[in-house]
């Protein structure tokens, strides 16, 4: 039994004493401090700032327009990932390298790149139509999340064995029932879990949609923007200072990242246990 | 452009001698088609609003790109025979390029503070989690992965209300006082047993340097541990109880044994790291205020795009934009170097 044999390598103590403290001080207290100051709001008042008209457009904006990028990427991504491991063409090495473009471009330069890319694009430049921002936003958000399919889904393609493909085609399948049957289930955990954490990373995502959206409150908001205009507000007409309200918002969005986080986790417990 | 390799699977069918068309799914007409929808996806949502960045930067030629970091003031008679609106961009030139000249040092600034301190923790977690065995280990593992899904406005918005003015710890917060590194002087030990004074000091956290440093520092806590972590698992802690039992000490065997194994990793993790703090832009904006002082690179394009400058701003986009590009470079090379590494050690690990 190794667990009995004892370790003999130094600083386990050090290591471990260090890595808590070092969590503790830039993770765990700030994040606990919004849970204290959350808890320090009356329950009426928390109730009518999460329910707002304004915020409760702002989370239809953000997890709409995140579902929809999500599902994008779930379609595309999963089209890149199987020509970049199965199909050779020229400059494939090029194109796989910057798949990872939207992981080390600062959201800010995305930002006004998409905001100059759409000025020259028909169905989001015309500001007359009521679902221009659904559109810009959704399309900023395919970018951001643009990696996470394509990353999770392309090392299970690698380590893929051709032959259960090969025997379904010997067998007389054609290529759309191989895809189906075959193929897809296998891709499944890892694919879901790419959609959910590009749905993940869209919701929370501030940097690049201020740049594309227009700010109008309750059509072209996303939760980081209210968030942002909240802190800088001054009381409200209940008496309820930005601070308090940016909190209340703040709090459902980090509740909402949670969930999703959660909800990926059961995924990965779920496809371990598919594996065994 | 890059000569085409066939990937791994067409490699292993070949190699059995399969038939051609067994070889590869698809007809070729579905290959065709799904090749041109992955590269025109790629290329409609990456290369185009990278090409978008650099074209804006360089929009208006050369000269302007570069007076939108340096642009000292221009002779006043040149000045007066210019005509009107040429003469009120030229004067605006001179007053933002020192801007967006110490918005670059702020950045710089800041991740010399971030990386190391994430660095020191990514190793230190790595280490304890890696070659130990304890109780909550994946919790643990899980609440470092922590700052990776909250967004980036929360991750400064905490910040605030740790320490802004009705902050839990406000009262002390808005008082403390430190000083701005960069401003150390020699002031001798006359009078002082500590040497080194400084001569800008900053009174509060919340709307300082100080604020960006600790917003980037929460955003970027996970990579480098995130890198080390899978690497240093997979390579366990044989030879390092090896070195300890052949006589080596705790120091000895880090830098010889482990440093070694995990460079290219620790590499990897403060390159990505140091990216994301570069390019941080939600978290350092909530908590940065509105001071040009303050201003980090991503900030700065914020201002300079809604004062409609939008050469200027595609100019220090194009900066930033040109980081990221060397850091999918590096990337690549690392890549290929840690492959290497792992190809090398496998043969020798059956002696």
């Amino acid at each position: 039994m190794p667990q009995l044999r004892r370790n003999v390598l130094p600083g386990f103590r050090l290591s471990l004493g260090y890595t808590l403290f070092y969590l503790s001080l830039i993770v765990l207290i700030p994040l606990a401090a919004l849970a204290v100051k959350s808890a320090t709001l009356s329950w009426n008042d928390f109730y009518s700032t999460v329910t707002d008209p304004f915020v409760v457009s702002a989370y239809k904006l953000s997890i709409g327009a995140s579902l929809a990028a999500a599902a994008i990427n779930g379609v595309f991504g999963l089209i890149v990932a199987w020509v970049l491991v199965r199909y050779p063409f020229p400059g494939r090495k090029i194109f796989d390298a910057i798949v990872d473009l939207p992981f080390a471009l600062p959201t800010a330069v995305a930002g006004i790149a998409f905001a100059s890319v759409f000025s020259s694009l028909p169905i989001v430049s015309d500001m007359d139509n009521p679902n221009r921002d659904w559109y810009a936003v959704t399309l900023m958000l395919v970018f951001v999340g643009l990696p996470f399919v394509i990353r999770t889904v392309q090392p299970v393609l690698q380590d893929w064995e051709t032959e259960t493909e090969q025997a379904a085609m010997s067998l007389g399948a054609g290529p759309v029932t191989i895809f189906r049957r075959v193929i897809f289930p296998v891709l499944f955990p890892a694919w879901i879990s790419g959609v959910a954490l590009a749905f993940a990373r869209c919701v929370g995502e501030y940097g690049s949609v201020i740049f594309v959206s227009r700010n109008i409150p309750g059509v072209s908001q996303i939760v980081p923007q209210i968030i942002v205009e909240k802190l800088i507000e001054p009381t409200d007409a209940n008496g309820v200072s930005g601070v308090s309200n940016a909190t209340a918002v703040g709090l459902m969005l980090l509740l909402m990242s949670l969930s999703i986080l959660l909800v990926l986790n059961f995924i990965d417990a779920m496809a371990r246990r598919h594996e065994r | 452009m890059s000569v085409p390799t066939a990937p791994v699977a067409t490699r292993a069918a070949e190699v059995r001698g399969l038939p051609s068309h067994l070889q590869q799914p698809g007809s070729k007409v579905v290959r065709w088609l799904l090749t041109a929808i992955a590269v025109l996806f790629l290329s409609a949502f990456i290369i185009w609003p990278v090409f978008q960045v650099f074209r804006g930067a360089f929009s208006k030629g050369v000269d302007a790109y570069v007076r939108t970091f340096y642009a000292p003031p221009l002779d006043p008679e040149v000045l007066e025979k210019m005509p009107r609106r040429e003469r009120v961009v030229a004067n605006n030139e001179v007053r933002q390029a020192p801007k967006t000249r110490d918005a670059i040092a702020m950045t710089a600034t800041v991740a010399l503070i971030v990386v190391p301190l994430n660095t020191v923790f990514g190793l230190a977690a790595a280490w304890a989690i890696s070659k130990f065995r304890f109780r909550g280990k994946t919790f643990l593992i899980s609440l470092i992965d922590l700052p990776f899904s909250v967004s980036p406005v929360v991750a400064g918005l905490i910040f605030v209300l740790l320490m802004g003015r009705v902050g839990i710890f406000g009262d002390w917060a808005t008082h403390i006082q430190w000083p701005w590194p960069w401003s150390a002087y020699w002031r001798g030990f006359e009078g002082h047993w500590w040497p080194i004074g400084f001569s800008n000091w900053y009174e509060g956290v919340i709307f300082t340097p100080l604020a960006t440093a600790l917003a980037s520092t929460f955003v970027t806590f996970p990579f480098v541990a995130r890198a080390l972590l899978p690497l240093m698992e997979s390579q366990g802690t044989e030879s390092e109880q090896a070195a300890i039992t052949l006589g080596a000490n705790g120091k000895q065997t880090f830098r010889r044994v482990t440093l070694p194994a995990i460079k290219w990793g620790l590499l990897y993790g403060i390159i990505l790291c140091t990216a994301r703090a570069i390019g941080e832009f939600g978290a350092v904006s909530v908590v940065s205020g509105s001071t040009d002082a303050n201003d980090t690179m991503p900030l700065r394009i914020e201002k300079i795009w809604q004062s409609y400058n939008t050469q200027q701003a595609f100019a220090v986009a194009s900066l930033l934009a040109s980081v990221s590009i060397v850091t999918l470079l590096l990337k690549v090379v690392i890549d290929r170097k840690q492959s290497e590494q792992a190809v090398v050690k496998k043969p020798g690990a059956g002696h």
